[in-house]
């Protein structure tokens, strides 16, 4: 279980409906450890500054996280957590392991490009 | 100076000993600000269980900070994460502090807790591999390596913990280390001794990381010889230590020779107004219960400066 305050998906049916009803989204797929915990804490602050995209979360160890483990994006990965990103129910961008606020930032401005006041 | 922006206190890091300043500042009517370069929580968000806080039976590391983090933001704290601080002026009565939104805020006292992070080796190819064969967290990690033949760097507790929970997936550690012997206590250097699929090269260190898409090989340099060799592997885990994070107080405040912050018992520093907390200090032992107890004096002793002040500002107002 994810103890953060993004929505959780919880099974392939949530993660489709997330996809396909919102333009942009970003889900951290994770575990509640060293390298994904920073991820949420920088999603869940995003939250408020970016309301044209919506953050979610997925348990690494959950069966359905699949649906991520398989996209071929995600190829040669070897740390957690898996970041996408996705565009009207595509991916464009996905990292792997922790990444910092600008970084995530920069992925965001770039793929979701709304103008952002700061 | 601009009011909005000037604060009784200022805390700069929102680990356990941030927070407890905060609750302790803000529940004392002090107009009190933390900034935090990343999660609020600091290291302890990182920690899976805390079985050792008094009153606390079990709590994971990010429920603790988020209480901590509720507790301080009821009495009035306001807190502001994944800033960092771009310039710090000390030499005045009032604090300033620049931070890289390019915001600019004051105080009369200011608390210092940074914390630290992990130690990274710095050189070339490391950023390139992170998530690609290069970490930082073995229980986080491990199961991508199962099967293959890795490489932890690191000679302490962490290091030879790590590479023994390691070998429940990869078929082979080889522990690169840059001493003859280990830091880590004889009985975690004893269960790596007794570990048939844990190898070691001592004396030695890696200067650089080789790949195409994912990490495949690194140079090894023996530190006696000089030798460089390129060796083969799948993945590599770094455990070599906690950095404080103080480059940004370097000659501004006094830091001994590792970077901590020198203080007082009342955790004051050699600047007037300024105080420090947690395990960007100098003291031998960092739990959570000592950077809690340690926000809690530096939030008294600046509360007491803090009145002090007040009343000095008041006489000069009536004279």
């Amino acid at each position: 279980m994810l103890y953060t305050n993004l929505k959780h998906l919880e099974s392939i049916a949530d993660h489709n409906k997330a996809i396909s009803e919102n333009e942009n989204v970003m889900v951290v797929c994770g575990r509640m450890g060293p390298m994904c915990i920073p991820v949420y804490g920088i999603a869940e602050e995003l939250e408020t500054e970016y309301r044209h995209v919506k953050f979610f979360d997925m348990e690494f160890d959950n069966p359905i996280s699949e649906v991520i483990r398989t996209l071929p994006e995600v190829r040669g990965f070897m740390g957690i957590p898996f970041t996408i990103y996705y565009k009207n129910g595509k991916v464009v961008k996905a990292t792997s392991s922790i990444q910092t606020k600008d970084q995530v930032k920069t992925i965001l401005n770039k793929e979701f490009s709304v103008a952002v006041t700061v | 100076m601009d009011t909005n922006n000037h604060y009784d206190a200022i805390i700069i890091g929102a680990g356990p000993a941030g927070l407890t300043a905060g609750i302790y500042l803000s529940r004392a009517r002090m107009k009190t600000l933390i900034v935090n370069e990343g999660t609020v929580g600091g290291q302890l968000v990182l920690t899976h269980e805390i079985a050792n806080y008094p009153g606390v039976e079990s709590i994971s590391g990010y429920q603790l900070a988020n209480i901590m983090k509720k507790q301080a933001k009821s009495f009035g704290c306001e807190i502001i994460g994944n800033v960092f601080v771009k310039n710090i002026d000390l030499s005045g009565e009032i604090k300033t502090v620049t931070l890289s939104d390019r915001s600019v805020i004051t105080s009369d006292a200011l608390i210092l807790s940074p914390g630290g992070r992990s130690r990274t080796l710095n050189v070339e190819g490391e950023n390139n591999f992170k998530g690609k064969g290069i970490s930082y967290c073995a229980t986080c990690d491990g199961d991508f390596f199962t099967g293959k033949e890795i490489v932890v760097v690191g000679g302490g507790n962490s290091a030879l913990e790590e590479a023994v929970s390691l070998t429940k997936y990869a078929n082979k550690v080889t522990i690169v280390h840059q001493f003859d012997h280990f830091q880590a206590f004889e009985n975690a250097v004893d269960e790596a001794r007794k570990n048939p699929k844990i190898h070691y090269i001592m004396e030695s260190t890696i200067t650089a990381f080789h790949g195409k898409e994912n990490l495949e090989s690194v140079d090894i340099k023996n530190l006696k010889s000089g030798e460089i060799y390129n060796f083969k592997t799948d993945g590599t885990f770094i455990f070599i230590g906690y950095l404080p994070n103080t480059e940004f107080l370097k000659d501004k405040v006094d830091l001994n020779k590792w970077g901590e912050i020198v203080v007082k018992n009342d955790m004051s520093t050699d600047i007037e107004g300024v105080y420090a907390a947690g395990d960007s200090t100098a003291k031998r032992y960092r739990q959570v219960t000592t950077a809690v107890g340690d926000g809690t004096v530096s939030a008294l002793a600046a509360s007491g400066y803090l009145n002090e002040l007040k009343v000095k500002q008041k006489q000069l107002i009536t004279i």
